[in-house]
């Protein structure tokens, strides 16, 4: 079976020393290879590392009770007397927006992305509208607030909270059609196939086993695209545009954590800026708690 | 259940020589399917994956299905419940006829026509829900019926499929704890529970270990008392220990049909010899 081949033990002096000297370069190439990598992910490191420590160093300082229940205030030149101010108003204004963005993309994004892998697999308008889907992915934000800005806020005459959550379900829709097609098509087609050898016609296979399986990756997709919402901050420039009082009437303008953030930060008073970097915490803190229950969810899955 | 008697574990070893098809040679003379000139197309632009084929598939026996890879078989096993009907530019020509009519005709009402002939597959494909729910669910496509009603059709059919004393006590728990031997026999109690006419087993026992492997023959051997069954399979020892009538394909067309013993004793076509006894394939 195992032919055994032979090869000549006895080298020749030159060829001993040829062997030595690509050994030794090939050594070479693999440290040099190992450190130019260990440097790159040294410096990524050393970034992420001293943003999230001026963002811990800064945010807790500010950080306390009153951020979390007080609206907004100007500024108290250093006059402990006045009223401290806080982003209860962005708070709840960024969880409205956010929550009714997630609520009307998801079931789109679940739609499409299910028409793309039950559907249209490899169909020409399916790949159309994958490309278009991948696209609108990559879009820059502030494009989709002037999109918002210019068919809903200038028709309805303002900015309202409404005009924050849809330009934020625009982002939503096709971070979940592409996790929700990637999911489904993750699942073999022979179950596809048991379902259906059962006698169940297509929509039954595709809402009762279908999603089923792939529920907790859509379930993550959904999660990411709600933590990605929550720190957009152009779109809602244009259409929420923001608020100092705390509101939770969606046709007026209606503040969020990172116009708050953009705009306290943007005044140049220390007190201001300090509740904006308690602001950007916040924003980070929940973003990182999502992400966590959405790997949490993706490990269970396999 | 189990009044069967048990295929020795010797024979799953057997060399070819020994094979020990079946004896009782007498085939059922009632086609349950009736396969008539078919042809089938993977593609409009593909040649003929099957050349005019004719086979009678008897009530209530055991139909193997054998031949090399490539050689058609699952594709004819795919043509009976309609399956490849999923897959846009499949095509499929001539006549398959159960209960007179041709069930590649465009009014036949696909999901009942499944309803009538069930498929378990070469890999066990528990849905991702309770082991009870798995079976219900093929049964709630079909039929209305109350709570009470629903657990007797599911203790039968796990019951049939050799699976309830050992699932009984964890209805509620999910399907993909199961083993693998457990849960193709859960997919086939799922088949059943839909009460088929017709089953369909593609290679069922390809995935599976040695013990897994036999109990599903003997089940199958115990399910041909009710359902007109027909196997595809790799093995021949299965198909010699399984099935009553066997089939041999080749390059897409059927070479040779004849009861079990017969062929694996006596084959009349050289090119069946030649397959049998190893010599390619």
């Amino acid at each position: 079976m195992s032919a055994v081949i032979s090869i000549s033990s006895v080298l020749s002096p030159e060829e001993a020393a040829m062997k030595r000297r690509l050994g030794r370069r090939r050594r070479l190439i693999d440290n040099l290879v190992r450190a130019f990598c260990l440097l790159a992910t040294g410096v990524g490191l050393f970034f992420l590392a001293s943003i999230m420590l001026t963002l811990l160093w800064r945010g807790i300082v500010a950080l306390d009770w009153t951020v979390l229940t007080a609206e907004f205030q100007p500024t108290r030149y250093g006059d402990d007397s006045l009223p401290k101010g806080g982003l209860a108003h962005a708070i709840v204004g960024s969880l409205i927006q956010t929550f009714i963005a997630t609520a009307i993309g998801t079931p789109i994004g679940l739609l499409v992305g299910t028409y793309l892998a039950e559907y249209a697999r490899d169909s020409k308008f399916g790949l159309a509208v994958r490309f278009i889907s991948d696209i609108l992915l990559s879009a820059p934000s502030v494009l989709i607030g002037l999109f918002i800005y210019q068919v809903v806020v200038l028709p309805t005459g303002g900015f309202s909270g409404m005009a924050g959550a849809l330009a934020l379900a625009i982002i939503v829709i096709p971070v979940v059609v592409r996790t929700t097609e990637d999911m489904l098509q993750l699942i073999p087609n022979t179950l596809r196939e048991a379902v259906v050898a059962l006698g169940a016609p297509k929509w039954k296979m595709i809402t009762l086993v279908a999603w089923r399986a792939a529920l907790s990756g859509i379930l993550t997709g959904v999660l990411l695209a709600f933590a990605r919402i929550m720190g957009e901050t152009a779109p809602l420039l244009l259409t929420s545009f923001g608020n100092n009082v705390l509101s939770t009437d969606l046709t007026r303008a209606m503040a969020s954590l990172p116009v708050s953030i953009y705009q306290q930060a943007n005044s140049g008073f220390p007190d201001l800026i300090e509740i904006a970097w308690s602001g950007a915490l916040l924003v980070t803190l929940g973003v990182l708690i999502i992400n966590i229950i959405a790997r949490v969810l993706l490990r269970k899955r396999h | 259940m189990n009044d069967q008697p048990s295929i020795p574990v010797a024979e799953l070893t057997g060399s070819f020589g020994g094979l020990q098809a079946r004896s009782n040679a007498q085939l059922n003379s009632v086609a349950r399917i009736s396969v008539r000139n078919l042809d089938f197309y993977y593609g409009p632009h593909l040649p003929k994956a099957l050349k005019g084929i004719n086979l009678d598939f008897p009530d209530r026996q055991v139909t193997g299905m054998i031949g090399p890879s490539g050689c058609g078989k699952s594709t004819l096993l795919r043509v009976l419940n309609r399956m490849y009907s999923l897959y846009p530019g499949q095509r499929a020509e001539g006549e398959v006829i159960m209960d007179g009519r041709n069930l590649l005709s465009p009014d036949i009402d696909i999901n009942e026509l499944r309803s009538k002939v069930g498929m378990v597959f070469q890999k066990p494909t528990p849905f991702p829900m309770t082991i009870y729910e798995n079976i219900a669910f093929g049964v709630r496509l079909h039929e209305k019926l109350s709570k009470k009603q629903m657990d007797e059709r599911v203790e039968w059919a796990l019951t049939r499929a050799a699976l309830w004393n050992e699932v009984k006590d964890r209805l509620q728990s999910s399907a993909m704890g199961l083993s693998g031997g457990q849960q193709q026999r859960l997919c086939i109690a799922r088949t059943i529970a839909v009460r088929p006419e017709v089953i369909l087993f593609d290679e069922p026992t390809s995935a599976l270990d040695p013990i897994s492997t036999l109990k599903i023959e003997e089940l199958i051997d115990e399910l041909k008392r009710d359902f007109t069954i027909v196997i595809v399979t790799h093995n021949m020892q299965q198909a010699a220990r399984c099935a009553d009538q066997v089939a041999f394909f080749y390059l897409g067309e059927l070479i040779e049909v004849a009861p079990a013993a017969q062929l694996f004793t006596a084959p009349k076509h050289p090119k069946t010899q030649e397959y049998i006894t190893g010599r390619f394939g």
